[in-house]
């Protein structure tokens, strides 16, 4: 394919911003309509979920086959890969390679070029967002339109998606609302959610009927057809994979799947696992083109950028399982404070937290791997059975590997405490004398009423909401050396 | 049988009474307790901080303590998984096959002290009496990892007088996460400003859990608010006053 030339492509994707995540997390913490917003809608999902896998017998079976699945397609990746492209091609699809974000803006911006199109019809596409594409079509004098409700209204509000699955949870209808007003000039729209509902189709309905170029991303690449799978919930999807003459979607190549037959299991779990329905209202699946039906001219980019690493990381590699249901968002109580925009990144919760950093080869996001209590819930809901704290402890790390290598790293307080905790758990009678010097030292800051309710640098952390017992006089090891031991002897000698 | 108590590091230094209470019970229902003098710490801060090179001693030296013991048992749900869940793995990214091999045999005679009572003594009923009002905080690390399930339930609802008032939300974490409530304090006191709303709805006197961690974490705030709501390891309840059923 040509060189194409592309103006102002963002330079970097994925992250937003680089504030650490309790900096970024503190500011979101203050935002209370935005919280309240955040653990209701995540309860709601979250209820809906546990009801419907919980009436299947067969749900942690449906787990380990989906884990394996995916594990067995990401050992022979290059394979699948090579099949999809061969059968989709034979289809009459095209497939493009990408290595990185880059690459993949210029083909697809290529495309969109070479029919003329200056407006392009989107379903809701976590890679694009990724690739920071729309910034880069806008950049080049081409409006992408989202056309999935969530993603309307982040983009006319010019947020940013919250949550992957549900990306405006953080916003509630009176909110919306407001957005649509200002912005479709609707200064008599309703609050109820069949105003903004039909607020919404009597703007898109337009659109879809005369934009001659759609771009999605894709749930599933089916090996062995060639063809792929999209699950949606509002039936925009559709219209977008079957009313253009173009249809071009970037998907990242950790979602193939070997066999058509594959589906069986991870259409139960997907949905279920996401939006908590037994099954999508809409699924599509689609192979190649067809004269007279959908689409004359069908494109898929496959996208890597920065998968590979990952793929080549063993203890890390399951990452790459995921399916995207954001079911771990729902279930993390970290997620449920905060929200999406403090991990300031396309991909939050728990799988952001593990992703963002790894898809930059550990060079941003490294506080997310520590933004987990590794409480384990988002491993139990994991619908492909990710070890989400397992992968977070490995990045963890991985990082303080990288930081023990720098000057300032060897140097810093939580090396060295971390170091000399580590030289004393090695030999009980070094511990016990740190008890003694603990349980004396203590007292410089235990109060009358004996707790600890200050303390000074990073320990202030814990103080600024919560007091700390003292040590008490005695140990439990002195209480057993001294009431005992004897004993213990004395019945050995007895 | 014997059993060797492994109290944990920060239960050693911060919560002895609940040493003394394990060592009661088990006592009571007939059982040898022996202390290994050598004991530590089982390597969890370490592991989960990130300082993975630096825990793998810290094991060692916790295997070669009790590699022949009949059983351990340890007042701590997150201490046994850290041994369940990262033990093997850490030797082996060591590289030290006889250590896998030292781990793989041990893991089986290791338990978490309710566990222990239910599942390998086949006690419910210790013949404790506590009449307070209470409420169960289930622990991530024994409901996830360990699966206590409603273990430490029975053996509450076996204690004399007590009157257990049932927490909303059980399956949400307290927010302590041992370093990450110091890393991300803000979040985690959002966390545990839930959590303890949770534990006041309840109207109960007492909450209580098995591991000292959580409720460390608990009282910090419980006491700071000045609630007077108090914390008690499962293991202190089940010590108190015995009538004397099944002994």
């Amino acid at each position: 394919m040509r060189e194409v030339q592309v103006s102002e492509v963002p330079v970097q994707h994925t992250r937003w911003n680089t504030h650490d995540f309790p900096d970024a997390a503190k500011v979101l913490l203050e935002d209370s309509q935005t919280r309240k917003n955040v653990q209701h809608a995540t309860n709601v999902i979250q209820g809906k979920r546990n009801k419907v896998t919980a009436e299947l017998p067969d749900w942690e079976d449906l787990r380990e086959a989906g884990a394996q699945v995916k594990a067995h397609t990401l050992r022979h990746l290059d394979y699948y890969l090579t099949k999809f492209e061969e059968n989709c091609t034979r289809a009459g699809g095209h497939v493009h390679w990408a290595s990185d974000a880059d690459e993949a803006n210029r083909i697809i911006l290529g495309l969109v070029r070479s029919h003329g199109a200056k407006e392009v019809i989107k379903i809701k596409t976590m890679t694009s967002e990724e690739i920071g594409l729309n910034a880069t079509l806008e950049a080049n004098g081409v409006w992408p339109v989202e056309t999935d409700l969530a993603e309307l209204i982040i983009q006319l509000g010019k947020d940013r998606p919250s949550h992957f699955v549900v990306p405006a949870l953080h916003k509630n209808k009176e909110q919306i609302r407001e957005i649509f007003q200002r912005e479709m000039n609707l200064p008599d729209l309703g609050d109820q959610p069949i105003d903004l509902a039909t607020a919404a189709r009597t703007y898109l309905r337009e659109k879809y009927m005369r934009i001659k170029v759609a771009i999605s991303g894709g749930n599933f690449l089916i090996a062995d057809t060639g063809g792929m799978c999209i699950v949606e919930s509002e039936g925009n999807g559709r219209m977008c994979l079957t009313l253009p003459d173009v249809l071009i979607s970037v998907v990242g190549i950790e979602k193939v799947i070997p066999s058509f037959r594959d589906l069986d299991i991870l259409l139960q779990t997907l949905p279920r696992s996401a939006t908590g329905e037994r099954m999508n209202p809409y699924n599509s699946t689609w192979t190649g083109v067809h004269p007279g039906d959908g689409p004359k001219e069908f494109h898929v980019v496959l996208l890597d950028n920065g998968r590979s690493p990952i793929l080549a990381d063993k203890e890390a590699r399951q990452t790459l399982q995921c399916i995207r249901c954001a079911a771990c968002l729902n279930a993390c109580p970290v997620y449920h404070q905060t929200g999406g925009h403090a991990y300031e990144s396309v991909y939050a919760g728990p799988i952001g937290a593990i992703l963002t950093p790894q898809l930059h080869s550990m060079g941003e996001g490294r506080s997310l791997p520590y933004a987990s209590s590794l409480c384990g819930a988002c491993y139990e809901v994991c619908p492909v059975k990710i070890n989400i704290p397992e992968v977070l402890i490995h990045l963890r790390g991985k990082i303080v590997r990288e930081d023990q290598a720098t000057l300032a790293g060897k140097f810093s307080l939580w090396n060295i405490g971390m170091q000399a905790a580590a030289f004393l758990f090695k030999d009980a009678g070094r511990l016990s004398m740190a008890e003694h010097l603990g349980q004396i030292g203590q007292k410089a800051l235990v109060s009358k009423n004996g707790f600890i309710e200050w303390m000074p640098g990073m320990l202030s952390g814990w103080t600024q909401t919560r007091d700390l017992k003292a040590m008490p006089e005695q140990s439990f090891r002195d209480w057993w050396a001294k009431e005992r031991a004897p004993q213990d002897k004395e019945d050995a000698h007895g | 049988m014997r059993v060797s108590l492994f109290i944990t590091c920060y239960n050693d230094a911060l919560f002895p009474e609940t040493g003394k209470s394990v060592v009661h019970v088990l006592e009571r229902l007939g059982h040898t307790i022996e202390f290994p003098p050598e004991q530590t710490c089982c390597g969890q801060m370490h592991w989960n901080t990130g300082y993975l090179r630096e825990a793998v001693p810290i094991i060692r030296h916790f295997v070669k303590v009790y590699q022949d013991a009949e059983a351990v048992v340890i007042p701590s749900s997150s201490c046994v998984s850290m041994m369940r869940d990262h033990y093997v793995k850490a030797a082996e990214m060591d590289g030290d096959a006889k250590l896998v091999a030292d781990v793989e045999a041990l893991l089986p005679r290791i338990f978490e002290f309710s566990e222990f009572l239910v599942r390998k003594l086949g006690v419910e009923d210790v013949g404790a009496s506590y009449p307070h009002k209470v409420t169960y905080h289930a622990s991530c690390h024994s409901m996830r990892s360990l699966h206590l399930g409603d273990i430490p339930i029975r053996l509450l609802k076996n204690v004399r007088g007590l009157d257990l008032q049932p927490i909303q939300n059980i399956q949400e974490c307290c927010g302590f996460g041992g370093t990450f409530s110091i890393k991300n304090a803000d979040v985690s006191s959002a966390m545990l400003a839930d959590k303890v709303r949770s534990v006041l709805n309840t109207g109960a006197e007492i909450c209580t859990a098995v591991d000292n961690s959580c409720l460390m974490h608990l009282y910090g705030s419980l006491h700071r608010q000045r609630t007077f709501v108090k914390t008690a390891h499962l293991a202190e309840i089940l010590a108190s006053g015995h009538v004397g059923a099944h002994l």
